[in-house]
């Protein structure tokens, strides 16, 4: 106990000293509170002991002590403490509040004080009061530095919050206080808390006597000076303030109490007319607000001045784009232009939704009444029949239909207002006279296409008295109560109208809708109004059955007859799509009756007849958009789809119509992409694909003849990738089934169930199976490939079926170089279970097994092709030696092999086992097998040997390719590989020594070619980062395999992947020195490879790898330039445009360098 | 030498859009008179901030182009008839032709029958302090390497 006081001492004297550094002196207060805290020291010992530190006359001690002080309470935030304590450290620093040298310790104290929680003891209310007395007594905000302003800041606002009754009775002083405390803030920070001050101050004094009230003024003149925000902090700065926060807090202060109305509304509107965009937008912003916080009876008054500013704004700011394009497109211009017009529409809904009073609604009225509007509406509604509109009206027409459309929106009383008023002259300008009878189709016959500003504005004025329908229908069922004399006449004239413009959409001929957008404008609203009309919620409908019925029945005739006209096809489809949607979510089943008889059956049958004109694409557009109506629509949509694709493989696979697949192709295409997709997100694919992959299955069974044909090969490509997405998008219990179902179709391929073959299952332990004894059919190379795409496909815990007779047939269809069934191989050992319990499976492999069998596999059966083998199992020196056999044989069996382990090694490779060093060692055996030899010793058959020897070794340079390279068709997420984090960065850093040094021992010219070959393979897929962290080391040889790979023209692909890698590596910093290093290597390189004459790419990207490299040092290339400078003019004469643009670019680079 | 403008307001024309050329994988890109306005047209003009395409000096329909033979021919039009920049116009572009096409395109530069006064003397006429200027104009960054 005695040594304790000494030590804290100690850590109270560091604090004090004032020029150790600030960590220090963290760490002491820290000490000391953990000291209060474990209640090893109570508070009040400690205050006894630093009584000199707090009371000395020396100010800067005196100021640290009542900082440590202070520092010391804010610790002890949590920690419980007596009120006799509280009491007497309150009085303590409210009394130091006066001490201005210690000012900044004892406005920490006070916070750490006012905001401790009821339940650890806080400060009494009456103390509160004393702090804020003295504080407002004592503290001139203003003259202090930024960081004490917002400490004075944060005590003020702790104030309000939590003691809002204690300070209420200051009053005038408070509010005074504030105001002067406030007045000519600058700094963002403390602006911040500034604002927030002001808004809770509002709610401090609510009374309209109150003192708030009364220093209105003088608040608001405070705050309007800072409006609107003008802010240009760089935002990357520690501030961590953005301008629309600021704003956002300025607006809340504007909006706090309704008392700064009188000086707010008539700002905002002022700063409304501005020409700064910003400055348009941040009113409307708040005004926007503001009418929602003053209440009605304050801004009632200033509603014709809201109106005739927000006209204005919206007359001069609307867009005319929207206008031109649908509506996606135009959300995506976020324009100032559109955002300030977007503000003023909600504002002036809000207007409308506020200021009404006793059934008088003044904005509505002066909208009615308007004279402008009305002169424009005259204007835009008789302008520019068909032919084009200047920008000018466009702009006039949108904004005049926006504010229709909002005023019509915001209430049913707006709606019938407007609709009253205008609709009927629109009718009126359209020509269509309201008429009970549904054949009223007599309107303009002649002339078909409607004026387009009158169209326009009804189906505004349609569509949005629909949404009102729609938004209010979910709060009162009966909306419209009364048969108001505008509904009656909505009903006489919808029938009309939909003829007029279902008329108006047939009449047009479809010339006119591809050469002008007028035709495509005219085409959207027209299809638009017919969709809207068809669309209105439930009683409502102000249409007919049968206006109903020749609705839908216009739009078919466009998607069954005018399928020529991709833009209107298009247009009318997706309608048809909302109509059914709409039907489906308000389970309108009377509609939807007449829906599925005219649009859906019609489809369907227009599907099934294969003899209608109308593309095949387009069809399956049709049908599968039918199906994202819904779950029934979908669900039908799919056995069609099955069906057709069913009955179509049988034609191709049975009956042997090669045409049919033309079909089934697109049939399976539309099928996986569209269909599985949506059953994906609605979440019931896995019902579906499992039951058509067990279709697909049951087909196979039957399938019976082939012959090789690029059309059948094409939909075998399709046919496999639909089933890898139809098994991977499948659980595990559904995997299984297929697996079994695919299983058993495997085993009645010819060559497993012939008892002749050694496959038998008696015999399959001893003899393995040799690609030369089986002779393929087609049927079963298909049902093998098929099989395969199912094991890919699989999640790693779904159990296969006799994996030992899956691994041989895999095995051998491997050697006959079928790429399918390598990649299963290659999924199979990737998700190998490592974990099987022997017991339970006793035949099971194990994963270094399977490995085993295989490796030996492929090596043995070449061998014995070869007549050089040893029967027995081979250790690991005898196999590198039944690799080197193979050099000696002409079997087409060993560039399988090869393929083969490089799928192998990359399936292991992923997963991270290490088996992958010996097949990456083994393929780089194949590499470094000098054919020279091989050729002295056995004399006979020598250019042919030479011919496979290379080919092989090219093969296994490719094998590394595969290795690296991502797969789209096996081994990613889709197909559930597993996937080891950087697999690529640590074969690479594993391989690559190993590389390097073999390419300096190697001695031919052929072996080098192909040893280079692997080492572009491995840099180029591996991830450049992992590449540039060595390119000191890699540089040299990546310079030589340019140089040797450009002799031949079938590695240009290689050359270019070569050359973004050192393009790469001129972008970094560690890689520019070793650029510079081998500076005449590089550039004599790029130089050659400027005319290189098989791929362009290359030759641009040679040419721009100069460009940068002009941004060296100086005088390491300046020797070049000469002979850069020379070579790039000659490419000034290249065949290709961007090459001869590069080369004009390269030389004024190296020209203007001196 | 005036000392004021030659052509205080000059009338200012739209910049033609750019057209991206279609890819064309296998044919070869001939040079073509597009080619060459694409090259020239962004040259400032000597006495104001705009370009040579921007003030009409230079259209696309004003060159010719014949790849055979291997000749560049650029007919310009100064915006005014005593125009003295004339000169420093055509040397700007057959500074920047140079730069931009290989050696061996012949390039004649002319101005529009009747639109200058020294029609005769043509673009010739040139002197070799113009360099300065010259590489002003043609935006390169240091003057000391002006060609």
């Amino acid at each position: 106990m005695d040594k304790k006081p000494s030590s804290w001492i100690s850590h109270i004297e560091a604090f004090v000293d004032s020029s150790r550094p600030p960590k220090q002196q963290a760490a002491n207060v820290d000490a000391i509170a953990a000291l209060v805290k474990n209640d090893l020291l109570t508070l009040e010992a400690l205050v006894r002991d630093m009584e000199l530190y707090l009371t000395t006359s020396d100010h800067s001690i005196r100021a640290r002590g009542i900082l440590l002080l202070a520092e010391i309470l804010n610790c002890l935030m949590s920690k419980p403490l007596d009120g006799a304590s509280i009491s007497s450290l309150v009085e303590f620093f409210t009394s130091k509040l006066a001490d201005w040298q210690v000012l900044r310790g004892a406005l920490i104290g006070c916070l750490a004080l006012l905001r401790r929680k009821k339940n650890v003891g806080m400060v009494k209310s009456s103390e509160a009061r004393a702090v804020a007395e003295s504080y407002l007594m004592n503290v001139q905000v203003q003259s202090l530095a930024v960081h004490d302003r917002k400490l004075c800041f944060e005590v003020l606002q702790c104030l309000l919050e939590v003691y809002p009754e204690a300070v209420e009775m200051l009053g005038d002083d408070l509010v005074y206080g504030i105001c002067e405390a406030i007045d000519e803030e600058k700094d963002p920070r403390c602006l911040m808390l500034t604002f927030h001050l002001v808004e809770i101050l509002a709610r401090v004094f609510p009374d309209s006597s109150g003192s708030v009230a009364s220093f209105a003024g003088d608040l608001f003149d405070i705050l309007s000076r800072y409006f609107p925000i003008y802010f240009t902090h760089p935002r990357s700065d520690d501030l961590d303030i953005t301008r629309e926060e600021l704003s956002m807090a300025l607006m809340h202060a504007f909006c706090s109490t309704p008392f700064f109305e009188p000086f707010a509304i008539p700002l905002l509107l002022e700063k409304l007319s501005s020409s700064l965009p910003l400055a348009k937008l941040d009113s409307l912003k708040y005004l926007n607000n503001c009418i929602q916080h003053y209440g009605t009876d304050r801004m009632i008054k200033h509603a014709k001045a809201i109106w005739s500013n927000l006209k204005d704004v919206i007359l001069n700011h609307s867009p005319h784009k929207t206008l031109f394009s649908t509506s996606e497109l135009a959300g995506n211009m976020e324009s100032e232009e559109n955002q300030i017009a977007k503000e003023a529409l909600i504002c002036l809904q809000t207007a409308i939704l506020h200021l009404d009073s006793l059934e008088k609604n003044p904005i509505l009225s002066f909208i009615v009444e308007d004279e402008d509007i009305e002169m424009k509406f005259g204007l835009v509604s008789n302008e520019g029949t068909g032919t084009g509109i200047s920008i000018e009206s466009r702009r006039q027409l949108s904004a005049v239909g926006n504010i229709l459309s909002v005023s019509s929106k915001a209430s049913m009383s707006g709606c019938t207002r407007v609709f009253q008023k205008f609709f009927p002259r629109l009718m009126n300008i359209l020509e269509i006279s309201a008429s009970s009878s549904s054949n009223g189709c007599n309107t303009n016959n002649g002339t078909s296409s409607l004026n387009f500003g009158a169209l326009y504005l009804c189906i505004q004025l349609l569509a949005s008295f629909r949404e009102l329908i729609l938004t209010s229908q979910d709060f009162s069922p009966q909306v419209i109560t009364v048969q108001d004399g505008w509904w009656c006449m909505l009903q006489h004239f919808s029938g009309p109208l939909a003829h007029a413009l279902g008329s108006a959409l047939m009449g047009a001929r479809s010339s006119e809708l591809v050469n002008n957008n007028t035709g495509h404008e005219h085409a959207i609203y027209e299809v638009k109004g017919l969709q809207v009309l068809a669309t209105f919620p439930g009683c409502y409908l102000p249409t007919s059955e049968d206006v109903y019925e020749y609705i839908l029945v216009i739009f078919m005739s466009i998607a069954t007859e005018r399928f020529e006209d991709a833009f209107l096809w298009k247009l009318s489809v997706k309608a048809l799509i909302e109509i059914g949607s709409f039907i489906e979510k308000y389970h309108d089943s009377y509609r939807g009756i007449s829906f599925n008889r005219i649009v859906v059956e019609r489809i369907v049958s227009l599907f099934q007849q294969d003899d209608s004109t109308m593309p095949l694409a387009l069809k399956l557009d049709a049908i599968s958009e039918i199906g994202t109506i819904g779950v029934d629509y979908m669900s039908r949509v799919i056995k069609l789809l099955e069906e057709a694709i069913l009955s179509k493989f049988l034609a191709v696979c049975v009956e042997g119509r090669l045409e049919a697949a033309e079909i089934l192709v697109p049939l399976l295409e539309c099928y996986s992409n569209r269909v599985l997709l949506w059953c994906y997100t609605s979440g019931n694919f896995d019902e579906v694909a499992m039951q058509f992959a067990l279709c697909i299955w049951n087909q196979m069974e039957s399938i019976t003849i082939f012959d090789k044909d690029a059309k059948i090969q094409d939909l075998f490509d399709r046919m496999m990738t639909t089933m890898k997405l139809l098994v991977g998008g499948c659980a595990e219990e559904n995997q299984s089934l297929i697996v079994r179902k695919a299983y058993s179709v495997l085993l009645s391929t010819s060559f497993l169930s012939e008892e002749s073959l050694p496959f038998s299952s008696s015999k399959l332990e001893g003899l393995q199976v040799t690609p030369d004894f089986v002779n393929l059919s087609w049927r079963d190379e298909w049902i093998v490939s098929l099989f395969a795409s199912v094991v890919i496909a699989l999640l790693p815990q779904t159990p296969l079926p006799d994996v030992k007779l899956l691994l041989n047939v895999l095995t051998t269809f491997l050697l006959k170089g079928h790429l399918p069934a390598a990649q299963a191989l290659a999924s199979m050992v990737n998700k190998w279970h490592v974990n099987i319990d022997k017991s339970e499976v006793p035949n099971a492999y194990t994963l270094d097994e399977a490995i085993e069998m295989i490796l030996e596999r492929s090596l043995l059966s070449v061998q014995s092709s070869s007549n050089l083998g040893k029967s027995d199992l081979l250790n690991k020196d005898e196999r590198m030696l039944s690799c080197l056999c193979l050099l000696n044989n002409n079997s087409s069996f060993q560039s399988n092999a090869v393929v083969g382990l490089a799928w192998i090694g990359k399936g292991l490779l992923m997963r991270g086992h290490e088996k992958v060093k010996e097949i990456a060692m083994l393929l780089l055996q194949y590499l470094l097998s000098n054919p020279y030899k091989e050729l002295h010793s056995d004399a006979s058959g020598s250019g042919d040997s030479l011919d496979v020897h290379t080919s092989l070794a090219t093969s296994a340079a490719d094998a590394f390719h595969v290795i690296l390279s991502d797969s789209e068709v096996c081994l990613n997420k889709n197909f559930h590989a597993m996937i080891r984090p950087l697999y690529k960065q640590r074969f690479f850093s594993s391989m690559m020594p190993v590389l390097l040094s073999s390419i300096k021992q190697s001695c031919s010219s052929s072996m080098r070619v192909a040893l280079y070959r692997a080492f572009a393979h491995v840099i180029s897929d591996a991830p450049l980062a992992a590449v540039v962290a060595e390119a000191k080391k890699i540089l040299p040889s990546l310079m030589d395999s340019l140089a040797m790979l450009s002799e031949d023209v079938l590695n240009k692909d290689l050359i270019y992947s070569l050359l973004l890698v050192l393009s790469g590596i001129l972008m970094d910093d560690n890689g520019k020195e070793a650029i510079i290093e081998n500076i005449n290597t590089v550039i004599s390189d790029l130089i050659r490879l400027i005319f290189y004459p098989h791929m362009m790419l290359v030759r641009e990207t040679a040419i721009q790898c100069l460009v940068a490299m002009s941004a060296l040092p100086h005088a390491r290339i300046y020797p070049m330039r000469p002979q850069v400078l020379r070579a790039v003019s000659k490419a000034l004469d290249d065949r290709k445009r961007v090459v001869r643009q590069e080369a004009v670019r390269c030389r004024q680079a190296w020209v203007s360098m001196a | 030498m005036t000392l004021g403008l030659i052509n205080a307001n000059p009338v200012v024309h739209a910049k033609k859009e750019r057209v991206a050329r279609a890819e064309d994988s296998h044919a070869d890109d001939a040079v073509d008179a597009l080619d060459v306005f694409d090259s020239v047209r962004d040259i400032r003009d000597p006495e104001h901030p705009y370009s040579l395409e921007q003030l009409s000096v230079l259209s696309e329909e004003s060159i010719a182009v014949d790849e055979k033979l291997g000749r560049i021919q650029i007919t310009f039009t100064p915006t005014v008839q005593y125009c003295s920049m004339a000169t420093v116009i055509g040397l700007c572009l057959r500074v920047k032709l140079m730069q931009c096409f290989p050696p061996h395109f012949k390039v004649d530069i002319n101005v529009t029958p009747g639109s200058h006064v020294d029609e005769e003397a043509g673009e010739d006429r040139r002197c070799p302090t113009s360099e300065t200027i010259l590489v002003d104009s043609l935006g390169t960054h240091k003057p000391s390497c002006a060609v």
